[in-house]
C-alpha cells in the first residue's frame, strides 16, 4: 500500500476538539480510510469521546455510539448481533477505545466479547495514560513514567496486553503505530476481511501526556519502534509475524536502539536525566525491553 | 441527513464542529511549492485532514481549521513546509 | 389461546420469546436463572430465532442490549438484585438514550449477607433511573405485562425502557396457570419495532457525545414528558388487552373491593395478591377495608393516589426501606396527597429479607390501624 493509493475519503471532518498533533485523531483517520463509510463505531469514555466535539455537532461522519467507560466491547457485541439480525452483517462494527478502557476498566467486557467470538474489530489506541481525564497512570503506562498519579515515576512495569489478547486465540491480533500508517492501513484492511473477533493496538504518542512538542508525534512513534519499546506485529491464528523494523530487530538483523533514545525526548521521563542520570532505572527499562524481545523470539517455536 | 424527533444526545456531522480551530494556531505551516516533491507524507500524517490533497498530488492547506501542530513540517522530507509565527493582529 | 402451567420465570421467558426480540443479552443470577435457561431452551428448539448473547456480567448485559437497541433492534434481558445493581449505571444510560430495552427483574434481597428471597429494595433503589416500573402479582400478569411492556416502551410517545418486577420464589419459582395467546395474535398485537433513532450508515449520527448545561435539561424534561404519556397509555393498553385477550390486572393500580371502604390498603407485588385474601377475611368480619394494588410504580400514579385519599384513610405495606427515611410507596403516596387530602396515612415495613408475610400478618396490620393502635410508621413484627 503506497501513500498515493490511500483513499481520499475523510470520515473525520476538520475542526474537531482534538489537541494539535493528536495521534488518536490521526490513527482514527487512517483506520476509517481502511474501513470506509459502511462502519459503525462504539466509543467508550476516552479522548475520542471529546474529540467528537459538542452536541449538537459531531466531527465524525460515520455512525458512532458513545457508551460508558467499561462497556465498549459489550456495546459492540450488542450492535453486531442486531446488525446481523437485520441482515446488515456486512457493516463493520468497530470498538475504538483508549488504553484505559482496554487494559483496565474495559478488560472484562473485552475478554468476554473475544471469548464469545463477536464479529468486530476492537481497536485500542494506546497513549499509555488516562489521557482524557488529564494524564493519570493506566495499566499501559511504562515503568518510571511520570503521570499525575505517579508523580515520582511509575513503580510497576506495564501490562503486556498483547499476551493477554493472544491468550484468547482470536483469528487476528496486531500491534501498530500511528507513525507507520501504511502498515496500520494494511492491518485494518486485513482485519476487515476476517470473520470473528480482531484486535489491533495502535501506539499513540500523546504530546501533552508524554510531554514533547506537538510537531514530534510521528518521531516519537518511530523511535518507539526503533528502540524496541513497541513492536509491530501480527498474530494470525496463533502464528506471529513481525513487521518492518520490528522484524529486523526480532531476527537480530539490526540492533534495537537503546530505549534511552526514545525516552530522553519525553518530559515524562525527565527525572531519569535531570538533575542527574538515573542509570539504575534506565538499565531496568533496557533489561525489561530485552526480556520482552526474548519472549517474542520464543513465539512460534 | 435525517433528523430525529426524539430529544436525546444525538449530534449531526458538521465540519468545524468545535468552531474555527484555525484560531488555535501560534505557528502556521507555509508551503514552498517549488520544493514539494508530491510525496504526500504531510497529507498522510496530518491528524486534522487540513492538508488537502489536490488532483495532481500537490497539496493546499486549509487555514480555517489547521491547528498549527507542525507535524507536516516535521515529516516533510525536503523541508518544503516551514512553520512561521502567525502574523500579529493589530 | 393455550393454558400453560409453569413458574413465573418460565412464563416470563415464554412471553419474551413470543415478543420476538432480535437480541437477548443476559447473565444468570438466582432467582432469575430459569428465565435465562428458559430462553436458552427456546434457542435450542428453534422457537427463539434471535441472537442470544451470553455476556460475562450484568453490566455487559445492559450494555449489549443498549448497543443492540441503538442499532435498531428489539431487545430483552432479565436480572435480579445484585445483577440489577451492577447494571445501575447502564439503566440510567438506556433511559437517557430513550432505548426501549425490556427487562424482567426478580425482586431479591440485596446483600451482604447473601439472601436469595423476596425483597423490593433492588428495584426500588432504581426508581430514579427513568425506567418505567411494573410490579406483578401473578404469573398471568407477568405474561401479559411483559408483552404489554414492549408495546408501551416502544410507543413513539414513550421510547423508554421498562422493568417488570416480581417477587423472588413466590412468583419466580411457583407454578400457576396462564392463558397464552397464539403467536400470530401476539405478532398482530406487537408489530415491528420502529426505533426513535438508530445507528445507520446511511444517516450517520453520533450518539452520546458531550452535551453542555444549556441542553441537558431538555433531555430530562423529554423523559419526564414520556412518562406522563405512559400514564395515559398504560390504562389504554390494559383495557385493549382485556378486549383482545380477556385478562386484566388493573392498569396503574388494581382496585379490589374498595366500594364504601373507610380504609384502603396499598401494596405491590406478591403482597398485592396476599392482601386480597386478607381483605376478604377482614370484610367478612365487618371491616370496611379495600385494596389498591399498585401495579405501576413509575410513572407514579399520583392522580390515582389522590382519588383514593379522597375516599379513605390509607395503609401502606412496603417490602422495601429507604434507610434514613421510610418505605418508598409510603413516602411517595404521602407526597402525592400532600396539601390535597385529609386522609390519614399509616405505613408498615414488612417482609424484608424474604420474611414470609401471610394474609394473617396483613390482617393484623390492618386491625392495628383500625383499632387506633398503629403508629404512623412502624416495622411490622419488630416494634409495637
Amino acid at each position: 500500500m503506497a501513500v498515493k493509493d490511500l483513499p481520499m475519503e475523510e470520515c473525520i471532518l476538520a475542526g474537531s476538539a482534538a489537541c494539535p498533533g493528536c495521534p488518536a485523531t490521526l490513527g482514527l483517520r487512517m483506520v476509517l480510510k481502511a474501513l470506509g463509510k459502511n462502519t459503525i463505531m462504539v466509543v467508550p469514555a476516552c479522548c475520542t469521546a471529546v474529540i467528537e466535539s459538542l452536541y449538537p455537532n459531531t466531527s465524525f461522519d460515520i455512525p458512532v455510539m458513545n457508551i460508558a467507560f467499561e462497556a465498549a466491547a459489550a456495546g459492540a457485541s450488542g450492535v453486531e448481533a442486531a446488525l446481523r439480525m437485520q441482515d446488515k452483517g456486512d457493516t463493520t462494527v468497530v470498538a475504538w477505545a483508549g488504553d484505559g478502557g482496554t487494559y483496565d476498566i474495559g478488560i472484562q467486557a473485552l475478554s468476554g466479547a473475544l471469548e464469545r467470538e463477536t464479529n468486530f474489530i476492537y481497536i485500542c489506541y494506546n497513549n499509555q495514560i488516562y489521557s482524557n481525564t488529564g494524564i493519570q497512570r493506566s495499566g499501559a503506562t511504562p515503568y518510571a513514567a511520570w503521570t499525575t498519579t505517579t508523580v515520582g515515576g511509575k513503580r510497576e512495569f506495564r501490562k503486556e496486553m498483547g499476551d493477554i489478547i493472544r491468550a484468547h486465540h482470536i483469528p487476528y491480533a496486531a500491534q501498530a503505530c500511528v507513525s507507520y500508517p501504511e502498515d496500520l492501513y494494511n492491518k485494518v484492511k486485513k482485519a476487515k476481511g476476517i470473520k470473528g473477533p480482531k484486535y489491533i493496538e495502535i501506539l499513540a504518542p500523546c504530546p501533552p501526556g508524554w510531554r514533547f512538542g506537538m510537531d514530534r508525534t510521528i518521531e516519537m512513534g518511530t523511535l518507539a519502534i526503533e528502540t524496541g519499546a513497541w513492536a509491530l506485529y501480527e498474530c494470525e491464528n496463533d502464528v506471529m509475524t513481525f513487521n518492518g523494523k520490528s522484524k529486523l530487530i526480532l531476527d537480530k538483523k539490526i540492533e534495537r536502539k537503546p530505549v534511552e533514545e526514545w525516552i530522553k525526548h519525553q518530559g515524562r521521563f525527565r527525572h531519569l536525566f535531570k538533575p542527574e542520570r538515573d542509570g539504575k532505572k534506565i538499565k531496568a527499562i533496557e533489561d525489561y525491553t530485552d526480556k520482552v524481545w526474548e519472549r517474542y523470539r520464543k513465539c512460534n517455536p | 441527513m435525517k433528523k430525529y424527533d426524539v430529544v436525546t444526545t444525538i449530534s449531526y456531522p458538521k465540519k468545524g464542529a468545535q468552531g474555527k480551530t484555525g484560531n488555535w494556531r501560534v505557528f502556521r505551516p507555509v508551503l514552498d511549492k517549488s520544493k514539494c516533491v508530491k510525496c504526500l507524507q504531510c497529507w498522510m500524517f496530518c491528524p486534522e485532514a487540513t492538508i488537502i490533497r489536490n488532483k495532481d498530488d500537490t497539496i493546499s492547506i486549509d487555514y480555517e481549521y489547521c491547528k498549527g501542530c507542525g507535524i507536516c513540517a516535521n515529516v516533510c522530507k525536503v523541508k518544503a513546509i516551514t512553520m512561521e509565527r502567525e502574523a500579529e493582529k493589530k | 389461546m393455550t393454558v400453560i402451567i409453569n413458574t413465573g420465570n418460565y412464563i416470563a421467558a415464554k412471553a419474551a420469546v413470543m415478543a420476538k426480540p432480535d437480541v437477548v443479552a443476559a447473565y444468570p443470577i438466582t432467582p432469575q436463572t430459569t428465565i435465562v435457561e428458559g430462553i436458552a431452551n427456546y434457542v435450542d428448539t428453534g422457537e427463539f430465532k434471535g441472537e442470544y448473547i451470553c455476556v460475562e456480567s450484568e453490566h455487559s448485559a445492559m450494555s449489549a442490549c443498549i448497543g443492540a437497541s441503538a442499532a435498531g433492534s428489539r431487545t430483552f434481558t432479565a436480572t435480579s438484585s445484585h445483577g440489577l445493581l451492577l447494571m445501575h449505571e447502564m439503566l440510567h444510560w438506556a433511559a437517557l438514550a430513550r432505548l426501549p430495552v425490556i427487562m424482567c427483574n426478580v425482586n431479591r434481597v440485596v446483600g451482604p449477607g447473601w439472601n436469595i428471597w423476596a425483597d423490593q429494595n433492588d428495584s426500588i433503589s432504581q426508581r430514579d433511573t427513568g425506567w418505567i416500573q411494573f410490579y406483578c402479582s401473578s404469573n398471568q400478569e407477568i405474561f401479559d405485562t411483559v408483552i404489554q411492556s414492549f408495546k408501551l416502551g416502544e410507543h413513539k410517545k414513550v421510547l423508554l425502557p421498562v422493568m417488570i418486577n416480581y417477587d423472588a420464589f413466590i412468583l419466580s419459582h411457583t407454578s400457576m396457570p396462564a392463558n397464552v395467546p397464539d403467536q400470530k395474535d401476539i405478532d398482530g398485537y406487537l408489530q415491528k419495532y420502529k426505533p426513535g433513532w438508530k445507528l445507520d450508515v446511511d444517516n450517520p449520527i453520533t450518539f452520546g457525545n458531550i452535551i453542555g448545561p444549556e441542553h441537558y435539561e431538555k433531555v430530562r424534561k423529554a423523559m419526564q414528558d414520556a412518562q406522563e404519556n405512559a400514564k395515559v397509555l398504560i390504562p389504554e393498553i390494559a383495557n385493549d388487552w382485556k378486549k383482545k385477550f380477556g385478562t386484566y390486572h388493573g392498569d396503574l393500580i388494581e382496585k379490589y373491593k374498595c366500594d364504601n371502604a373507610d380504609y384502603i390498603l396499598l401494596a405491590m407485588g406478591a403482597f398485592g395478591a396476599e392482601s386480597k385474601v386478607a381483605i376478604d377475611e377482614l370484610q367478612k368480619n365487618g371491616m370496611k377495608i379495600g385494596l389498591a394494588r399498585v401495579r405501576t410504580f413509575r410513572p407514579f400514579p399520583k392522580e390515582e393516589m389522590l382519588k383514593l385519599g379522597k375516599q379513605a384513610d390509607l395503609i401502606v405495606i412496603d417490602r422495601n426501606i429507604s434507610i434514613g427515611s421510610e418505605g418508598a410507596l409510603f413516602n411517595e403516596m404521602k407526597a402525592a396527597l400532600y396539601g390535597k387530602s385529609d386522609a390519614k396515612a399509616y405505613g408498615f415495613i414488612a417482609g424484608l429479607g424474604g420474611k414470609d408475610v401471610t394474609y394473617k400478618d396483613i390482617e393484623k396490620m390492618c386491625k392495628k390501624v383500625v383499632s387506633g393502635k398503629a403508629k404512623d410508621f412502624e416495622w411490622y413484627g419488630l416494634e409495637g
